[in-house]
This record gives C-alpha cells, structure tokens and sequence, in this order.
C-alpha cells in the first residue's frame, strides 16, 4: 500500500515557550481539560445520559483511529485526538439509543481520512459528525442544551481554566475574536428581531458554547495557518451563525461551522496552490 | 489498482455505509412501533382488538377548558405559564354506581364542571348546584386539578382542589352537595401546585394528602412583584413551590407534617403517585419533577427517605410530567412511566418506563428505564398517561397525552425556547428576559400515543388506528369504566381544548373482570388496596389510587382484562390495614363489590 496521505497530526501542539517547574505534553492538556470538563459536569450536574454512552463514543472514536491509521499510515497514531473527538461526541450528542453515539464518533474519525483535500481534512471532525447527525438522524439525536446546569460559578470555572490553557496553546485571540463577534452581533440581533437582548447573549453563557469555542474552531488541523487569517476566519463563522440565527436555525454555531470551516480551508489551499505556482513560474524564468 | 487505492475505495463505500446508516435504522424499525392506518372500527376490532369513539357532545358534555391570564408583566410568554390547568378526575360522588367526571378550568371566572353519569349514556353537569363550580375566582386563584378521597370515612368521596392560588377542601354532604372546609382543616392559604393525592401514608385508616408545589408558593401570579420567577435552571431548578404533607388527625383537622417526616424538596413537582413498591404494606411515594430529577420516597409509615439516586429513577434530571405505575409484564411488579419531552433535532428527553431490575427487591430495589425497549419512549412533549388494559387482552395498556402549546402551525418557538433555556440562570430565571411567543407553536398539534401491550416486552402505537386522532394540548387522561359495561373508556382534559370522552368497544371474546372495594378499618375509600389476580398461569397487581398520571384521577374500581377463554384461580387482596382476603375462582364478567371484613 502506498502512503497517499500525511498522519494526522495531534492538535494543539504548538511549542511553549520559557522552562516550566514541570512539563506537561502539550498534546494532553487539551484532553484533560476536557476530561475535567466531563468529570466536573457529570459528578456535580449528572451530566451524562450515561458513562456507557460516553464510554462507547470514546472507545469508537480511538479504534477508528487506531484501525484507519494502520491501515493508511501503517502506525498506531496517538489517541489523544481521537480521545477529544470521542468525548465531544459523547458530551454534545444527547440521544436515549445508544448506537448515536457510536455512530457520530466513527463518522467524526472516517470523515479525517476520507473527505480530504491536498493531504489536509478539511471538517473538524466532531463538528462534522454532529451536524451530519443532526441532518440525518434528527428523531434520535439532539445536542446537549440544556442538560448541563445553568449556573454561574461552573460557567466562570471553565472559562477561566479554558482562557488560560488556549492561551498558553497560543489559540485564544481565536476565541477572543469568536466571543466579541458573537456579543456584539448579539446586540445586532436584538435591534434587528425586538428579543431581548439577554436572550440573544444567552447561548454564550450556556455549555454547549463552552465546547465550541474552546474545542472547535480552535482545532489547529481544521484552521487556516495564519493568526490574521484564523480571525477572519472566526468572524465570519460568527458572522454566518447571526445570519442562520436570524432563520431561527436551532444549530447555527455548528453548521457555520461546518459551512465556513471548510470553505477557509478550500480557500486557503487554493491559494498556497497558486503561490506556489507563481513561484514555479518565477524560477522557470 | 495500487492497494492503498483500493484501500480508498472502501473506505469510501465504508463512509456512505455509515451515512446511510440512521435512514437504515429508521426503516427497520418503525414499522413494528406504529400502526397509523385508520381504517375504521371494524378493522382496528379485527387487528387491536378495541376501538375508541369520541362522544362527548353525543354524551352532553360540550366543556371547553379556558386557561389563566395571569399578571401582564408574563404577557410576551404567557402561553408557556399558562400552559397548565386542564384536569380530569373520575368519583362516584353520589354512590350511584356509575362513574362521574369532574373537570377544571382556569381563568377567572371560568367553572368547574362535574358531569353527573346519567346512567343512560348521557352526562349532566351538577357541578354549580353543588357548590364546586364557581372556584376560579379574583383574589384565590384558579383550578389546575382535583383529587377525591373520603378523608372522613363518611363513605362519600371528598374533593381537594389544587390550585394555583388558595387551594380548598371541600366536604361531599352525602351526595347533595359541598361544604367548603379549607380553613378547618388547616390548609394553607396559597400554594402554586399542579399535584396532590390521597393516600394513608401511616395505616392509621385515615387519608392523607400530599400537595406537590410548582412555582413557589409566596408568588401571586396574578400580581407579581418580580419577573423572576422562572426556574432557576432547566435541568436542576430547586426554586420551585415546597411540598406538603398533611396528616389526617381525624377530626376534621390536617397537620402539615413533611418536614418533621423527611420530605423537604423545591422541585418543580408536577406529578405524583403513591404505590406499595416493596411490599412494605406503606405506599411508597413518586414525585415527577419538571426542570430536574424524580424522586421516589421510601415509606417506613413513620418516615419517608429520598432514594431517587440510589434506586435509579432520580439521577439523570428531565422534564417530569406524569407519574403512574403499572404491572406491564403480569409479574406482580410495578413499572413506572414518566413523561419528558421529545421533539425532533432540538430535544430527545424520552419518556421514562421504569421497570424494576430482575433480583432486586425491597429497600435494594434497583431501577431501570426501558423505554426504548418497550417502544413507549419517544410522545412528543409529553403529558398525562395512564396504563389499563383497553382491549381486555390480559396485559396493561398505555394512552399519553401530548402537545404543548398549539398556536400558529407554521411558526415554532422551539429555536427561541432553546436559545434561552441553555443560558445562564441569570437570564433564564426572569420571564422579562424570555423572547415573546408572538403566536408561536411549540411542540403543538401533536398526534396522540396509544401504546397496545403484546405482552412480551413491546408496545406499538395503534393511536390513529383506533381512533384517537385529535390533536389537542393534552393534559390530563383518567381511566373509567363509564358505562359497567367491562370495558375502560379514556377521558382526556385539553388545555385549552375540549374534553374528550373516548367510548370504548371492545372485541366481546375478551374477558374482565371488575373490583369496587371499600375499605372498613382502612380508609373507606380503600386507596392504596392491592389486588393480585391470578389467572392462566399468570398474575397481575393494581393498586387503588388516590391521584395519579398528570392532574387526574383514575376510576377507584380496578379493571382486569383476561383475554379469551379465562380460568381465574383467585383474587387476593390486600387491605391497607394489612388484612389479606382471598377471593377464589371468582366469576368472569362481573364487577365485585367487595367490603373490608371486619
């Protein structure tokens, strides 16, 4: 068999700065941050409809991993990706059957091996599994709303944690510049629909955005390289998400998500093409 | 072709597979859940064995119910804090012998009605010349339920009304008319509550009353002080209305007890029943709570203990809304159903069916949801379900009310309602914060679940096909042999909406038997009596109850259903005073009118 495409890399590995008193591995802080996450919300809130269903997302998700990695990279890839992918699923995926959860994650994990272009996946692999979930099995599966209490000081806990560990990872203008396009659009949609604007900031506050911001849009493998660019890119996912609010879609952060996401990638891939064809031609003369 | 091409092939077609998956799922599995054929009465006789008439109007009774206007601060959400008050409750207030029917409305000004069983088919509504029907005043509030018990032993069933605004008791004058005792008895002056039950929690052969609060009691509705009302979250609210437990000292008299007894919960109670789970010879006490978890109250007779977490029903919070057990697979064992909300691509609570796990029993007795399994989970946003067995097959039954708020058909409130009820309960618990509903629907006009048991672990929805095709909000649905003619008719409360009487028939080769019971050293009305009934190598338990479902009260008097060709060997039964009477080979086709030995 022939290598046709790169491993997929672990997200959020870029490399710290200064010595530390001790060294964590970058590539783990991202999934115990959301493995407190699940422990904090479960044990204080009953979060999870069950550890099984959790348990079942997370063991699907790393043996897709490990299996197609195998098999199209001929190693066994670290699981901490396939780890975060499985945990969002069984966090965000809200279904009494258990075979949702199962499913969301094998589609989340085949979706990086399949639905490439230019050797790089251009879904964020959660984010595609849960939409395309919602799209086709829309009787079973919902997304975690309201299951998750709604009070403040668990919200401000994981802000905070969640600000310094994307800091430290070098991604939290990313979430810097999703949460003050959604704030200030918010007030937007409150002028322009007469709802009260507490209502309009009120998915912010709420856990499923937690999640998104802190997990999504900043996954490293599913964003355009550069910071300007990142930014842009979050906007418009912001942007994207007023316009499918004001449809009144219940979903609008994750199908922007799903829609602008890959569409940055598209773009971006377009255009190192074409630079490098430029650069081709430069030296050919 | 190279091997790693090949490789991409299939997990390209691996890809489309798991895409394709949910539709697979979806196609296996619904045709042997529902049967939405309507093909009339004789086909759903030949196929489901019964076939269920609307007949209210044909019956006399033309009640539409009217739902509260409260303060105008709630206006812009108004159909969602209004959105509860139909009730249904079944007594034979006169001791007649045939079954009436009291129903609730909720605005101002609007009467209550108890329809008088005519006997001849026809209902008439009594409810004024008897004194409980102008009970929807300016300044006490409004009806949200009722429940009947004879607290005084007089032998006449006595009416608690539940409101939202000063509740009242009212003693039945043998039959003639009512005589409002709230004060009396020691009730409280307002509560906001959509539950309450009779039953004798101690075995002194007295009935008790449990009151399960909504909104917190110090909250005038129709005259707030604050828009912060709401809960304080959607899933683990505990700012709802205390709970109530009033000891019947027997003179007339109630002593608020639950504190001193272990019940100190603010849920938001919205359901409640009371069985005997363990075999204790104590009813044991199931609270459905909305914005949280249920809890389930062991009775020592003397105390009660939560043990929602550690028997299972009370770990993952949902929307409760009904509370009613029945013994679904004839084992001598109750299941209990509670209803959520289930709306498609927003929320997927499920409804709950509790089932007893095989081995555990007493204090240890473990609970499992097999909803799913039995096909009773996913009813829309569901409301009040009662089991019994419609077609008189020999197994347990399940009819659910469903539908929220049914306005405009093509605009939903759902995104609106899921955008807040994920915020912070900074903004969720004040109504001012809350969108308008502007003419919204929200889970509105939904169709009706009539869940027929096989008997063998599945039920399958034959709603339509029988003929339960409204679409109403419902609420409340009571279960009553209306006409002694062996066969459980369905009445059913719409907010907003009609009452609906259901006329059952029922294919004549399938057998029953009835039971009147009236208890002599336990409570007269003999709530919280057990019969087991052996037949056919099988057995089956039912409780009398003093409330149960959502805001409704069944018939007193227990219906078996047999099947074909029944051979009864016996009917126990076990008084709450803990006197066991066997009843040998009783006859088939009969109602029994039993009296507690002395």
């Amino acid at each position: 068999m022939s290598r046709q495409v790169s491993a997929p890399v672990m997200p959020l590995q870029t490399p710290v700065q200064g010595k530390p008193l001790f060294h964590i591995d970058n590539r783990y802080i991202a999934p115990a941050f959301i493995t407190c996450i699940l422990l904090a919300g479960h044990l204080s809130f009953g979060m999870l409809e069950s550890y099984q269903k959790t348990l079942l997302a997370i063991v699907t998700s790393i043996s897709m991993e490990l299996v197609l990695g195998r098999i199209f990279f001929r190693k066994w890839l670290h699981p901490a990706s396939a780890y975060i992918t499985g945990i969002s699923v069984g966090i965000l995926v809200r279904s009494p059957a258990f075979w949702p959860y199962a499913l969301c994650s094998a589609i989340s994990i085949t979706s990086k091996y399949v639905l490439r272009v230019k050797d790089r996946h251009i879904w964020n692999p959660s984010n595609f599994g849960i939409s395309v979930m919602l799209f086709l099995a829309a009787e079973t599966v919902a997304t975690l709303s309201i299951q998750w209490g709604n009070y403040l000081w668990p919200m401000l806990v994981i802000w905070a944690l969640g600000s310094a560990i994307i800091w430290r990872l070098h991604r939290f203008h990313i979430t810097g510049v999703y949460v003050a396009s959604f704030v200030v659009l918010a007030f937007l949609r409150s002028w322009m629909t007469g709802s009260p604007w507490q209502s309009e900031l009120a998915p912010i506050t709420g856990p499923m955005y937690q999640l998104f911001i802190f997990f999504m849009i900043t996954d490293p493998k599913t964003t355009v390289r550069s910071k300007r660019g990142q930014c842009i890119v979050v906007f418009l996912i912001a942007l994207l998400e007023m316009v499918l609010r004001l449809r009144r879609v219940v979903y609008a952060p994750f199908y922007a998500l799903f829609i602008v996401g890959p569409a940055a990638m598209l773009a971006e891939i377009w255009l190192d093409a074409r630079r490098a064809n430029s650069a081709q031609a430069v030296a050919a003369q | 072709m190279t091997g790693g091409r090949i490789a991409k092939i299939f997990l390209g077609i691996f890809f489309l597979g798991l895409l394709a998956t949910p539709r697979f799922i979806k196609r296996i599995s619904s045709p042997h859940e529902v049967d939405r054929s309507t093909a009339g009465a004789a086909t759903a006789l030949a196929r489901h064995g019964f076939y269920l008439q609307e007949v209210s109007h044909a019956a006399g009774i033309n009640f539409v119910h009217q739902a509260p206007a409260l303060d105008p601060k709630l206006a812009p959400i108004m159909p969602e804090v209004a959105s509860m008050g139909a009730s249904v409750s079944i007594v034979d207030f006169d001791r007649d012998g045939w079954p009436d029917i009291y129903v609730t409305n909720s605005a101002i000004g609007s009467k209550n009605c108890l329809y008088r069983n005519m006997g001849d088919g026809r209902f008439k509504d009594v409810a004024a010349e008897l004194g409980i029907a102008d009970v929807n005043q300016s300044g006490t509030g409004v009806s949200t339920g009722a429940v009947w018990g004879d607290y005084d032993n007089d032998g006449y069933e006595d009416l608690f009304l539940i409101k939202w605004g000063r509740p009242e008791l009212y003693h039945n004058d043998h039959g003639h008319g009512f005589t409002r005792v709230t004060e009396q008895a020691g009730m409280p002056a307002w509560i906001n509550a959509n539950t309450a039950l009779w039953f004798d929690y101690d075995g002194d052969g007295l009935l008790d009353l449990f009151v399960g609060g909504y909104y917190a009691e110090n909250i005038d509705l129709w005259h707030l002080t604050t828009t912060r009302i709401m809960p304080d979250s959607f899933e683990y609210a505990k700012n709802g209305g205390r709970k109530y437990l009033f000891h019947n000292l027997g003179n007339g008299k109630f002593e608020e007890v639950s504190a001193k007894l272990g019940i100190n919960s603010r849920r938001w109670a919205l359901a409640a029943a009371a069985a005997d789970l363990r075999g204790t010879g104590h009813p044991d006490l199931f609270v459905a709570n909305d914005y949280g978890v249920s809890e389930l109250y062991f009775n020592d007779g003397k105390r009660f203990r939560e043990v929602g977490q550690q028997t299972g029903v009370g770990f993952a919070p949902k929307s409760g809304m009904n509370a009613a057990f029945g013994d679904i697979l004839n084992q001598g064992r109750y299941a209990v159903y509670v209803s959520n909300i289930s709306e498609d691509g927003v929320l997927i609570q499920g409804n709950n069916l509790w089932m007893p796990k095989q081995g555990t029993t007493g204090d240890a007795i473990l609970y499992e949801n097999l909803a799913r399994d039995f096909g009773v989970e996913l009813g829309g946003w569901s409301f009040g379900a009662q089991f019994g067995d419609l077609n008189n097959d020999g197994t347990l039954d399940l009819y659910l009310a469903n539908g929220y708020v049914s306005l405009d058909r093509k605009r939903s409130y759902w995104y609106d309602f899921s955008k807040v009820a994920g915020g912070n309960t900074t903004i969720i618990g004040d109504a001012k914060n809350w969108p308008a509903f502007d003419g919204r629907s929200l889970s509105g006009y939904q169709t009706k679940r009539v869940w027929l048991n096989d008997g063998a672990g599945k039920f399958i929805d034959v709603a339509q096909a029988v003929g339960v095709t409204d679409t109403y909000d419902g609420r409340s649905v009571a279960l009553v042999d209306l006409w002694n003619r062996g066969v459980l008719d369905v009445v059913v409360a719409n907010q907003n909406g009609p009452l609906l009487v259901y006329k059952n028939t029922v294919a004549p080769e399938n057998e029953w038997i009835e039971f009147q019971l009236e208890g002599t050293k336990s409570n007269r009305s003999a709530i919280g009596t057990q019969i087991t009934l052996f037949w056919n190598g099988q057995e089956q338990v039912q409780e009398v109850s003093g409330g149960s479902g959502f805001s409704a009260q069944n018939d007193r008097r227990l219906h078996f259903g047999l099947g074909k060709n029944p051979r009864i060997e016996k009917a126990v039964i076990r008084w709450p005073s803990g006197k066991i009477e066997t009843i040998e080979q009783p006859v088939i086709h009969q109602l029994y009118t039993v009296k507690e030995p002395a």
